[in-house]
């Protein structure tokens, strides 16, 4: 998902972009965690952060391309690199792993089946009634 | 996240994962994207290997990575972008994707009770693996409220992913489903962040319809989990 560059736009004001970009995904979160810990919710942070910046770009519609897309496209293509020191935990975790091999195993397998599955089942019958 | 942790923050174990990545990333591309070129695969692999020869503890590791983990969270607000470009596209669709995204997250969650019950787990293990299929700041924080392990439910949501990333597209073949926004949108459902730039590599649409799903899956199982443990009797 690369987006144009923006016309007229030098590579300083581009770093400025993307530096508020990243301003704003931090300040949503922070503002989520702030809530969460305030109202003791049993709702994770970052999930509150996600509905205000969603509010915030549907009010903000008709400025585009925000830079704050800039950001979260380029962080969104790079996910799996995020994901790697909490997977390196997988071999701190072998021994509880190996002593409950078949529970987790068969939970892994048979929950991630059985979700994929009826995710795209209801998805088409839904398409089918709607 | 203590902040006291940021401050063992080795550049060198940091540049080390970023190197690992893009090792895996440049795999990824000489095999044609082979599935289980993973980048996030390829990168753990690596990791491992380098820390087993120096006899280094993966916690500490852990700890002196939490630079590169903290982003996790900020890439989850980021989530917000997708939905928001797909939202006016989705406005007929969204009902549908509600459905089967919250369907499919409470038999996800049941099943995942259910079977580590049956197969001889414990409580504990139940509370850890069910809710495994979402993002991992928010199973993480799932875990943390409703009495799992986190650091073992990262470990499960790692795996989640990397089974849809390697596994995924081979399930949709084999069930005829080819559908871009179907695909998409069970991806993220079921394999969250690892399974959503799998398919944002495969095409934008599903690419995108897998980044709403898994916002509005870690969503809808927050809400859903409580649901999911009352219906597999476990209060």
């Amino acid at each position: 998902m690369a987006s144009p560059p923006t016309p007229g736009c030098s590579g300083l004001q581009k770093i400025g972009n993307f530096v508020f970009g990243i301003a704003v995904l931090l300040s949503c979160q922070a503002i989520g965690e702030f809530l969460v810990s305030r109202l003791s919710m049993p709702i994770p942070g970052p999930i509150i952060g996600l509905i205000l910046l969603l509010g915030l770009l549907q009010s903000h519609r008709q400025k585009q391309p925000v830079s704050v897309e800039r950001v979260a496209d380029f962080g969104l293509r790079h996910l799996q690199l995020f994901f790697i020191p909490a997977g390196v935990g997988v071999i701190a975790h072998l021994p509880q792993i190996r002593q409950d091999a078949l529970p987790i195993t068969a939970a892994l397998l048979l929950s991630w089946l059985a979700g994929l599955i009826s995710v795209a089942l209801v998805a088409l019958l839904a398409e089918k009634i709607g | 996240m203590s902040s006291h942790a940021l401050q063992h923050t080795s550049p060198w174990w940091v540049f080390l994962t970023v190197a690992a990545y893009l090792i895996g990333r440049v795999v990824e591309h000489q095999t044609h994207r082979k599935a289980l070129a993973q980048p996030v695969v390829i990168g753990i692999v690596f990791v491992g290997f380098v820390l087993a020869f120096n006899h280094v503890d993966p916690s500490e590791y852990q700890a002196r990575t939490q630079l590169i983990s903290f982003w996790l969270g900020p890439a989850t607000v980021a989530l917000a972008v997708p939905i928001h470009r797909q939202l006016d596209k989705l406005r007929a669709y969204l009902l549908p994707a509600l459905a089967a995204i919250s369907c499919g997250g409470l038999v996800s969650i049941i099943v995942a009770i259910v079977a580590v019950r049956t197969f001889g787990g414990d409580e504990q293990l139940a509370r850890t693996m069910a809710p495994k299929a979402v993002t991992t700041p928010v199973s993480i924080a799932l875990a943390q409220i409703y009495g799992g392990v986190p650091s073992l439910t990262a470990t499960f949501t790692i795996m989640a992913g990397i089974l849809g990333a390697v596994c995924g597209h081979s399930v949709f073949r084999l069930l005829r489903i080819q559908d871009p926004r179907i695909r998409g949108l069970a991806m993220g459902a079921a394999s969250h962040g690892i399974g959503t730039s799998r398919s944002l590599r495969q095409s934008e649409t599903e690419g995108a319809f897998a980044g709403l799903s898994m916002g509005i899956s870690a969503l809808a199982t927050t809400f859903l989990l409580p649901v999911g443990f009352w219906i597999a009797g476990m209060r």
